[in-house]
């Protein structure tokens, strides 16, 4: 075995897992999300046509959250062929940790200005319950943030997998999980604000939440960290990992009589899926200022399967498209007609399927070829 | 050897350990590479196998006959653990008891299958498929970081030109022939290095000159490797020229080279009906 080809640096392999053009659109939109959207939206005056408004800008960070959960998506289910229908939990489990954190930076500002949140003096309890210990520290919460979907996904992929659970039952039970969770937290003695959950924040670190800073802030990280994602699942999917992960999906037995174990191939791009899902969950919380039980209902796991559907699996990319896509219709039709949203996402959601097997980014790769043929 | 002369040779719990330190992995200072004995399987009170004993030999080239429903596949699932005997043992050389171990345990120790469908991953090139096939670490951490060395390359570059795919090498591998899907198995079979290669059906769907060629390969690989090959294909296993077992309800009703065993009535009864 030659040592120079075995230690080939690990910065250049992961150059080489993305073509060039995806490391232009990449610097592309990290100009456009990191430098113009931010200076726009702070530095050039609200009367100016140039100028982003703060709704735009949440908005526009609200969208990124959900592109993030999206591309997490893609890599259990475009790659690993496993649809899970509560993800959500995971984003929500994000948002209540750092939620947490956030209540706690309320203070004495709340309506009742006590050390307590609001929901807790209107429930007559005197005290924190033992599992809202430390999460007054930042670093602690993003911990947190980062630890609990890792757990809870951990635990429950573990006897999955090992149990060889699969498609429409894994689907149906991850389902019943999050629906399960969301009765949980609608409980006010849960000790998570109950069907109000978390809401009314006022700053991060000290920082007022409102802020045109804060809202730049965060939604820049929300752009890295998407950005970080998509590189992460670009590496993960063009390593030999994913080719496993990719058999394990096409052949599963055929995997197994060549001698790997499914069950931690699975096992680590599920619980790596919950954690982009959590931190996710946490940059979107501060962002539309709550978090509530309704975040855990199956429909809007539903609704997020629907993104990466219309967007294209197996192709990072489009997930990001569809959760776009999806969200800015949504954004127009529920304010112009509110009351067919839920009709059309679900005619959309049949003709992708009948239509569009592979999405927008299929349909884009069939124009395309058509046009090189 | 038949599986008379085998009892006693086989692990016995109480058998004395005396100036022999068990070493892990395949032992087979008996000769004795594969040993089934008394396996029964039964699915919904069917009795896929009926006490079935077998005994295949280090470096045999060992073929398979039987009718439709006589067990030879089931009795590949139970060698490859994706099936658990209800009684009997099944033994790896002398130490390794298969009926503990999973799937890609049983790989590890060095049994090789190659289904009746041919199943290869579609969706990957003929090269990836080989390179999923290595024997190499198989943890998942592992493969994260995993990059193909020079060395692995060659044993790539070696295989495919042994299966004649070089020309291939970059192509989907569903796009293949039915024959060439077959040899890509084979191919993939050898990647692992096993010990003990199980071939359900290997020349089904080839033509005539591929299923030569294959009993060549077959019969180069005998003596370094083990193989039991079920076939119904009679020119290919007179061509492979090695003992011939004859299953028939889930157990063995004849065993002997093939014109002994052609000529047993008892197997002329099964093939031909009474």
């Amino acid at each position: 075995m030659t040592t120079d080809t075995m230690r080939t640096p690990l910065t250049l392999r992961f150059l080489n897992a993305m073509p060039r053009t995806g490391w232009i659109a990449m610097a592309v939109f990290a100009a456009i999300t990191l430098v113009i959207m931010p200076a726009l939206h702070l530095f050039v005056s609200p009367d100016s046509a140039l100028h982003v408004s703060g709704y735009v800008i949440t908005l526009g960070g609200k969208i990124l959250c959900y592109a993030i959960v999206a591309v997490a998506m893609d890599l259990i289910w475009g790659y690993a062929g496993i649809l899970s229908l509560g993800h959500g939990l995971f984003f929500a489990l994000g948002g209540y940790a750092f939620g947490m954190y956030l209540m706690r930076q309320i203070g004495r500002d709340g309506s009742y200005q006590s050390d307590l949140p609001d929901f807790m003096v209107f429930l007559d309890w005197k005290e924190l319950p033992w599992y809202w210990a430390g999460s007054d520290s930042f670093v602690f919460s993003l911990l947190l943030v980062l630890a609990l979907p890792a757990v809870v996904a951990y635990v429950f992929g573990y006897f999955a997998f090992r149990s060889r659970i699969k498609g429409v039952y894994f689907s149906i039970i991850t389902q019943a999980l999050t629906f399960a969770a969301m009765l949980l937290f609608f409980r006010n003695e849960t000790g998570f604000g109950g069907n109000n959950g978390f809401t009314d924040f006022k700053r991060i670190l000290g920082y007022d939440i409102t802020s045109p800073e804060m809202r730049a802030t965060l939604f820049a990280l929300s752009a890295l960290v998407l950005m970080f994602t998509l590189l992460l699942g670009r590496y993960l999917t063009t390593s030999k990992y994913g080719r496993v992960l990719a058999a394990i999906r096409d052949a599963e037995s055929r995997v197994m009589f060549i001698g790997y174990n499914p069950l931690h191939y699975k096992l680590f791009i599920w619980v790596l899926s919950a954690v982009l899902c959590g931190i996710a969950g946490a940059l979107y919380v501060p962002q539309v200022g709550i978090i509530n039980p309704g975040e855990m209902s199956p429909a809007n796991s539903i609704e997020l399967a629907i993104w990466v559907a219309v967007g294209g699996r197996g192709t990072l990319i489009g997930p990001v498209i569809g959760a776009g896509l999806v969200n800015l219709f949504k954004s127009v039709f529920t304010v112009a007609f509110p009351e067919y949203w839920l009709f059309f996402l679900g005619a959309l959601f049949v003709g992708v399927t009948l239509w569009l097997p592979e999405g927008v980014v299929g349909l884009w790769k069939r124009i395309r070829n058509r046009g090189a043929a | 050897m038949n599986s008379a002369t085998l009892n006693g040779l086989g692990w016995e719990d109480n058998a004395p350990a005396v100036g022999r330190v068990l070493e892990p992995g395949l032992d087979t200072s008996h000769k004795v590479i594969l040993y089934l004995e008394d396996i029964s399987v039964s699915f919904d009170g069917f009795k896929a196998l009926n006490n079935l004993s077998l005994a295949i030999d280090a470096g045999e080239l060992r073929c398979i006959i039987g009718p439709n429903g006589a067990g030879k596949t089931t009795m590949m699932d139970v060698i490859t653990g994706k099936t658990r005997p209800d009684t009997g043992t099944c033994f790896f050389g002398q130490t390794i008891d298969l009926t503990r171990l999973t799937e890609p345990e049983i790989a590890h120790t060095g049994i090789g299958r190659k289904f009746q469908k041919p199943t290869v991953f579609e969706n990957h090139t003929v090269f990836e498929n080989l390179e999923l096939a290595m024997k190499t670490d198989k943890g998942a951490l592992k493969s994260l970081f995993a990059w193909l060395d020079r060395e692995g390359r060659d044993r790539i570059s070696d295989t495919l030109r042994l299966i004649r795919l070089d020309g291939e090498a970059d192509r989907q591998a569903g796009l293949l022939s039915h024959g060439q899907k077959q040899w890509l198995e084979i191919g993939m079979l050898l990647m692992q290095e096993p010990k003990l290669l199980l071939l359900d059906e290997p020349v089904a769907g080839m033509t005539d000159d591929e299923t030569e060629r294959t009993g060549e390969l077959f019969k180069s690989l005998a003596g370094k490797h083990s193989l039991v090959v079920v076939e119904h294909d009679m020119a290919f296993i007179e061509q492979l020229g090695g003992k011939v077992t004859v299953l028939h309800e889930g157990s063995v009703l004849a065993e002997g080279d093939l014109a002994t065993v052609q000529a047993d009535p008892r197997v002329v009864e099964v093939y031909l009906g009474r």
